[in-house]
């Protein structure tokens, strides 16, 4: 059966991503960042016919990735919900690439930015193999990539700070890596296959005949937890705000938006497409899931509302949206983690948003990030005030905006669930009075009159009109556009991905 | 102000105070409330430093962690609660352990049609007498294209970190990368001239044999590499920059890894589409056989030699 | 709970018991060149277990010998390829640690990781 030219697509994304990686390491900084911004685009671009195509076709297809079929050989699989993960995900790193790039020109040294790129392009790859990965070996080893690309992001800019949490992101990320390799070795000793579907087949039949019930669970736990160790679940979020808090403004909006989204993805894979849902929601991971989920709601916004550095508040509520996405999982139903998707996709749009924001706010403060100095930023850049509003209008819920639809959707998934209903509910609305008091604490900060500041500590600041970034003030026009769009037309969004995840199993 | 009201008619007006209440201009206390007259405050220099010497023991103690009654409690309850946790693991793994199925077993699941078809038909299929080569460079060629791309990522991540730009640092570098070596050791550098021709070339044997017997790119690259640390040591900086530098690695890298994905797209391109591949599978035993596995090995060989070679290199000098 | 087969997968029981000190290290120990021992620990016991796997009593290494090409003559070759992959990820991943290891010490002159943290609190940039 031969395919479209269009069905060949994903192969052309991912190796262009995987070939652009040497390419910047060998071209000089300026030349770099602009073969990085075009196979973002390419790749955004064909992920875009890519979709147009599955969704025209109806339904998702198998592409074989060499001259062997599976369970031979390697292939990927392309359906609706993959397609427009990929294309949502290379909107998002496009824009913040852009909106960090005046930051990043400055903080970086210059003999070491074409290595920034040939991080960002490889974590762009490895983000589109998990994407679209039908093998469980696969997805490991590019996990591994995704995981030291997200490193070298960290630590580009070599300050005390950030070499710390990256020391802390990989000692996590390296117990998370062996658990999950674990995990598979144990699978593929129960079942034989590397293939996704195959193993489901053979795990559906060890659950009817009832044998090796030990191992299966073990192994169930073990990929379960090293993904959620690695994804900054609650007990395992240390790195994070020192991470996120002290790195440059593109590698904070991408590596919170994207790359613990990549791990999220593959676990929904690994529920759908290994073990089954069924079985998945037999068990008792999803219950772990659910408290911890609803412990790093609490725990990340209390301490969000504690921090004074804004960019650690942020990273703060990333902990706490994370928690979110895992109480959808633990409530155990289709509804749930449809709801978790759409949180990803809220998300990734927002907070990206509220780092770029935040970083302009400082840029018109002296670079400080104290909320204290950042009385009155809001009327310095204008421009980063309102996206900084829209962003934190987006958290805290308010309709309009993604955010809303997102809560909207885990309420509805909770309502029918017998014992779990009211803890989500009462964790919700919780979550949404802390988030309200930091973020509109932060949004009140940033909007007071500077009169109220003694003149010498406010050396340093500057007006920055709209014009002094335009591709700036761009990108917020775009953020600003993007959740306006998930959340007025978020119906369309919902039913392509509730049709995309029927298709995944 | 007032066009139709003079400037002294309007300051007298309600609207002119509670605009100036409002911007603040004018205090509303003075001259109303009676209040002791200000004074400057001076404070003599023993107070300033006694000021600064608190503030510094304040600071002092705060990060004083080895005293910190909290996060001693924090810290023993941290280690009991992994030790915990570790016992747990372990137990839970030799559970799983116990009721996994029997080692070396011949009827294990593992042992299905996948490995069956790798093993009766992998030479007539790939041309490879070396199973395993055939099947991490042919019919699971994505995972390596992907573990290559590892490698060269980590390479990446060790020169962000050590590298050390030429102008500020070479000289001081130097002189401390020899302090401690002996400088042209008669032992180390006769016996590097007689071994490193062999390490290489066995080495390269190793490489190109990959596909006819044990071996392959990475344990060829790997000797490689090791030939090429051992030259180092012996002679020193000076004669390998003749024949490495920076600008080699970056070449070899760039070529090796782009010939590599251009193999694979053709390879994967006309595999999903059903184009018969042009490039021929040989004669099994011959060296030039097995399509483009000689090629694929080759260049693997060719990345994991020069970062073995970079790995050494960046940890003892931050330079080429 | 049944012993099982734990005596005749003995080897694999030592690998898990390798896995087990290997991650204790990994979070235990303050020193960071003892953490990223313990993490190489983990990553051999990972791919012992999985060579394991690949064991079949009595046949010899995949290497075609004779033009034999029967299932009953060789191991199966799939874990084998696998652990192969794994060793490349575990080289770079330990490259990457000891380099963060060497860049920490010449800032803080410590290798003690709660130290380090400590300082850079203190201290900021």
């Amino acid at each position: 059966m031969t395919h479209d030219f269009v069905q060949n697509f994903p192969l052309f994304c991912i190796i262009l991503t995987l070939f652009s990686g040497p390419c910047c390491m060998i071209l000089r900084g300026r030349w770099a960042r602009y073969v990085n911004l075009g196979v973002i685009s390419a790749v955004g671009v064909m992920s875009l016919f890519v979709l147009l195509d599955v969704c025209a076709r109806g339904g998702s297809y198998v592409y074989m990735m060499g001259h062997f079929p599976a369970p031979w050989g390697n292939e990927i699989r392309v359906g609706p919900l993959e397609a427009f993960m990929a294309l949502f995900f290379c909107i998002i790193m496009l824009l913040s690439m852009i909106g960090g790039a005046p930051q990043r020109l400055r903080k970086i040294e210059a003999s070491k930015e074409n290595l920034y790129y040939v991080m960002v392009n490889l974590l762009l790859s490895s983000l589109l193999a998990l994407i679209y990965t039908n093998d469980l070996f696969t997805a490991y080893v590019f996990v591994e990539i995704n995981t030291i690309s997200a490193c070298g992001m960290i630590m580009i800019c070599q300050n005390g700070h950030t070499l710390e949490a990256a020391t802390r992101y990989m000692i996590m990320s390296l117990l998370g890596s062996g658990l999950l390799l674990l995990g598979i070795c144990f699978l593929y000793g129960l079942t034989g296959h590397l293939l996704m579907s195959n193993i489901k087949e053979a795990v559906a039949q060890l659950v009817a005949a009832g044998t090796y019930h030990a191992p299966l669970m073990v192994a169930v736990g073990l990929m379960c937890v090293g993904l959620a160790i690695k994804s900054a679940l609650f007990p395992f979020h240390s790195w994070l705000p020192d991470a996120y808090g002290y790195s440059t403004v593109s590698s904070a909006a991408i590596l919170s938006s994207l790359v613990s989204k990549g791990y999220i993805f593959l676990l929904i894979k690994i529920f759908y497409r290994v073990i089954g849902f069924d079985i998945i929601c037999n068990s008792k991971i999803i219950n772990i899931f659910f408290v911890f989920g609803i412990a790093g709601m609490m725990f990340g916004s209390i301490s969000a509302a504690r921090e004074t550095n804004i960019r650690r508040m942020i990273a703060f509520s990333s902990v706490a949206q994370i928690g979110y996405i895992y109480m959808g999982f633990g409530l155990g139903t289709g509804m749930g983690v449809l709801a978790s998707i759409y949180h990803i996709l809220s998300h990734a749009a927002t907070k990206s948003l509220l780092f770029v924001s935040a970083a302009g706010l400082s840029e018109s403060s002296a670079d400080s990030r104290e909320l204290a100095d950042l009385t009155g930023a809001g009327y310095r850049n204008a421009s980063a005030g309102m996206a900084f509003t829209v962003g934190a209008l987006s958290m805290v819920g308010f309709p309009l905006f993604s955010g809303f639809i997102s809560k909207i959707l885990f309420a509805q998934a909770a309502v029918n669930q017998s014992g779990k209903m009211l803890p989500t509910l009462i964790a919700l609305a919780l979550s949404t009075i802390l988030n309200v008091i930091y973020f509109m604490r932060a949004v009140i900060v940033i909007y007071t009159p500077l009169r109220s500041i003694p003149a010498e500590r406010r050396e340093g600041y500057r007006r920055i009109r709209m014009s002094t970034y335009p591709q700036i003030t761009v990108v917020f026009g775009c953020f600003v556009l993007l959740n306006l769009v998930l959340g007025l037309m978020s119906q369309p969004i919902v039913e392509l991905c509730a049709r995309g995840l029927g298709m995944f199993g | 102000m007032s066009r139709k009201v003079s400037e002294k008619e309007y300051e007298k007006t309600l609207t002119f105070r509670l605009r100036q209440w409002l911007s603040g201009a004018k205090d509303p206390f003075l001259d109303t409330v009676e209040m002791k007259p200000q004074q400057q405050i001076r404070e003599s220099e023993e107070v300033i430093r006694e000021h600064e010497l608190q503030h510094q023991r304040i600071v002092e103690h705060s990060y004083d962690v080895e005293h910190n009654a909290q996060v001693r409690l924090f810290r023993k309850f941290y280690k009991l609660f992994s030790v915990i946790f570790c016992l747990c693991l372990v137990f839970i793994l030799l559970v799983g352990v116990s009721s996994l199925p029997q080692y070396g077993h011949e009827e294990n699941p593992v042992n299905n049609e996948v490995s069956a078809r790798y093993i009766e038909r992998g030479l007539q299929e790939t041309g490879a007498i070396n199973i395993v080569t055939g099947m991490i460079l042919d019919y699971r060629a994505f995972d390596t294209l992907g573990e290559s791309h590892v490698l060269f990522l980590a390479t990446c991540t060790v020169l962000i970190l050590m590298r050390r730009d030429k102008k500020k640092y070479q000289e001081t570098a130097e002189h401390n990368d020899r302090i401690y070596e002996p400088k042209n050791d008669v032992i180390l550098q006769t016996t590097a001239r007689v071994l490193v021709p062999f390490i290489e070339l066995f080495g390269i044997y190793v490489i190109l044999g990959g596909h006819l017997g044990p071996g392959g790119g990475f344990s060829g690259g790997a000797i490689c590499g090791a030939g090429l640390i051992l030259y180092l040591n012996a002679f020193g900086f000076a004669k390998t920059e003749r024949f490495f530098t920076g600008k080699t690695y970056k070449c070899m890298c760039f070529g090796a890894l782009a010939c590599y994905s251009l193999a694979k797209t053709y390879s994967f391109y006309t595999g999903a589409n059903h184009i018969e591949s042009v490039i021929p599978l040989g004669t099994p035993g011959a060296i030039l056989s097995s399509g483009l596995i000689l090629i694929l090995d080759i260049c693997v060989g060719l990345v994991v030699s020069g970062t073995m070679y970079t790995f050494y290199v960046m940890f003892r000098k931050g330079g080429y | 709970m049944s012993v099982g087969n734990l005596s005749a997968n003995y080897q694999e029981a030592i690998a898990m018991i390798m896995f087990a000190i290997g991650f204790s290290n990994l979070l235990l120990q303050k020193n960071l060149i003892k953490k990223i021992i313990g993490f190489n620990i983990m990553d051999s016991s990972v791919y012992l277990f999985l060579a394991l796997k690949g064991y079949i009593a009595g046949h010899h290494a995949a290497i075609v010998t004779d033009g034999v090409q029967s299932v009953d003559a060789y191991i199966n070759p799939i874990p084998s390829g696998l652990v192969l992959t794994g060793i490349v990820v575990s080289v770079s991943v330990t490259a990457l640690m000891l380099s963060l290891t060497i860049r920490l010490y010449s800032r803080y002159h410590t290798l003690d990781l709660d130290r380090i943290t400590t300082e850079v609190k203190k201290g900021g940039f």
